[in-house]
């Protein structure tokens, strides 16, 4: 019961979101201000874990490849694949669920404890559209280009454990990367990813924006952010994965 | 001029506000008191639109705010200021650009233009030189006049303000409480506060609207507070036995009964003190 009277919640806060606002040029700088803290703020990690998981997927393909019968260019074209279906998409924004969720869900809980979200609200600002939309926006904007980055160092990441490990040289993985390719799976991966972006951003902002009481539940609204965005993630990747593949 | 007819607000099966009828001035500094949870900063978020009255009339110069159109609302929010109980200033935002939020939202102005404003209306409020803080680097009183800066940038009509000194020392608290006022009077504004403050009662109280449980109880001015005889109103202003005998004093002084001047020994022996007044 009580999800489905939240689900319509979250649908009207949408709604509300949607709306025009007050003043086209502080929509816009709070939309580049937000864009930056979303895209920006994440690109580390997101560099980070990308090269690592090419690496890991690059060594794990070699060690289950036990047959001779395989050419070894073959963990070029697993890597690959993996990378830009599932790897990219789904973990890197598994991550971000719990860097921008918690960012967002912690920022607009704590404008509504302190009153902030009335105090616009007194001005005569739809703050559901001067706040929610340009971060669902922004998330559209940017997690998806992190996204892309992903797949290309995360690749790379597998070339070169592949090279460091000695499991195939770079020419050879070079030459595996083209076999086969379809951009295809890389317009599912961007589908997941701009599915996700909006799941994360849309949900840890529902859980801010209704936050009620003080800072404990201003912290307990960022885990239940993180957790949703989660678990929804999850679900639709296998939606997705059953609707194309 | 605010009137409220007949507002009733519940939540859930628990009715806060139980019909309560009143009239604020304008140029006038107007009081709700009353004790906590007695429902005063629920009725000033329902006058201020925060928060859906179940019925009644809430009357902004004449033209119902519950009834009025979207557009119509979002005009009249334009003339409205509000200082909120815990300033609630934005804080990703320093002194300046909180105070310039409104204009950079609702007006065109050029930054010269606006900045000039926001000098003002900072300098109006006695802050100066603090432009580029952050609200966390600011005391709570200096706090409470950047919301008090934020609230007037705009020239409202209506000013709410929920507990504006609360959490301040007294000496403090008096400096907001004169700065609320003269900004009252020198803009003409319907100033209405929430307070719970004896000291803001009788400082700045033009016209008092006394809430007790969700009902007024009572209304009048400071100087009529001091006469009153309504009991509960006595109990909740005078609350300690000091401040009891201190209001029967002030009251028979004004009735020329005992004269200050007169040494207090000789009119207690004297016992034309036992008249009762106001003590019921
Ligand atoms: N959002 C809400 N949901 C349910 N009950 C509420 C809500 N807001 C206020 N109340 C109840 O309404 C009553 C009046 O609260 P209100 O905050 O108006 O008191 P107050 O007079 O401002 O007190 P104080 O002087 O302590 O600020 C309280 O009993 C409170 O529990
Ligand atoms: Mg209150």
């Amino acid at each position: 019961m009580k999800l489905f009277s939240s689900f319509g919640q979250y649908l009207l806060m949408l709604r509300g979101a949607a709306r025009k606002p007050e003043n086209g040029k502080m929509y816009w700088k709070e939309l580049m201000h937000q864009s930056v803290e979303i895209g920006f703020g994440s690109l580390g990690i997101v560099v980070i874990i990308s090269v690592f998981m090419g690496a890991v997927s690059a060594v794990q393909t070699a060690y289950q490849l036990v047959s001779p019968l395989i050419p070894r260019e073959t963990i070029a074209l697993v890597v690959r694949d993996t990378v830009i279906l599932e790897f990219a998409p789904t973990l890197i924004c598994i991550v971000l669920a719990g860097v921008v969720g918690s960012k967002i869900a912690g920022e607009l809980g704590n404008m509504r404890v302190s009153e902030q979200i009335d105090a616009l609200e007194i001005m005569g600002i739809n703050t559901k559209s001067y706040l929610i939309a340009p971060k669902i926006l922004g998330a559209l904007l940017t997690i998806p280009l992190l996204v892309i980055i992903s797949m290309v160092l995360g690749i790379y990441g597998g070339r070169l454990a592949s090279a460091l490990g000695e499991l195939v040289a770079g020419d050879a993985f070079d030459r595996g990367l083209q076999n086969g390719f379809t951009i295809k799976n890389v317009y599912i991966g961007l589908a997941k990813a701009y599915s996700f972006a909006f799941i994360i951003s849309s949900i840890s902002s529902f859980f801010g924006y209704y936050v009620r009481g003080g800072a404990l539940e201003i912290g307990r609204a960022s885990t239940a952010a993180v957790i949703t965005s989660c678990i929804v993630i999850l679900m639709v990747d296998y939606l997705i994965a059953y609707i194309f593949l | 001029m605010i009137e409220l007819r007949n507002v009733i607000k519940s939540f859930g099966d628990k009715t806060v506000l139980k019909g309560v009828n009143a009239r604020f001035d304008k140029g006038k500094t107007n009081l709700i008191i009353g004790a906590s949870g007695s429902g005063k900063t629920v009725l000033q978020k329902c006058m201020v639109g925060l928060l859906k009255i179940d019925s009644g009339e809430i009357l902004f110069s004449g033209t119902d705010f519950v009834t009025m159109s979207g557009e119509d609302r979002k005009l009249l929010r334009q003339q409205i200021g509000m200082l909120f109980q815990g300033s609630a200033l934005f804080d990703s935002m320093t002194v300046e650009q909180n105070v310039m939020f409104p204009l950079d939202m609702f007006t065109k102005w050029t930054r010269g233009e606006k900045l000039e404003r926001v000098n003002f209306v900072l300098e109006r409020v006695d802050l100066k030189g603090v432009n580029a803080k952050r609200p966390d680097e600011i005391s709570g009183g200096m706090k409470k006049r950047v919301g008090i800066a934020r609230a007037i940038v705009l020239k409202p009509k209506y000013l709410f303000c929920d507990e504006p000194n609360s959490g301040l020392d007294p000496r403090t608290s008096m400096l907001i409480d004169k700065l609320i006022h003269e900004i009252t009077k020198e803009n003409d504004i319907t100033t209405i506060i929430n307070t719970h403050d004896m000291n803001s009662v009788m400082e700045i109280g033009e016209n008092i609207l006394y809430l007790d449980q969700g009902k007024e109880e009572w209304k009048g001015t400071n100087k009529e507070i001091i006469f009153s005889k309504h009991e509960k109103l006595n109990d909740f202003i005078f609350a300690s036995e000091f401040l009891k005998d201190a209001k029967d004093m002030r009251a028979l002084e004004e009735r020329g009964i005992i004269d200050n001047d007169r040494n207090m020994d000789e009119i207690l022996k004297e016992g034309s003190i036992d008249a009762g007044e106001g003590k019921e």
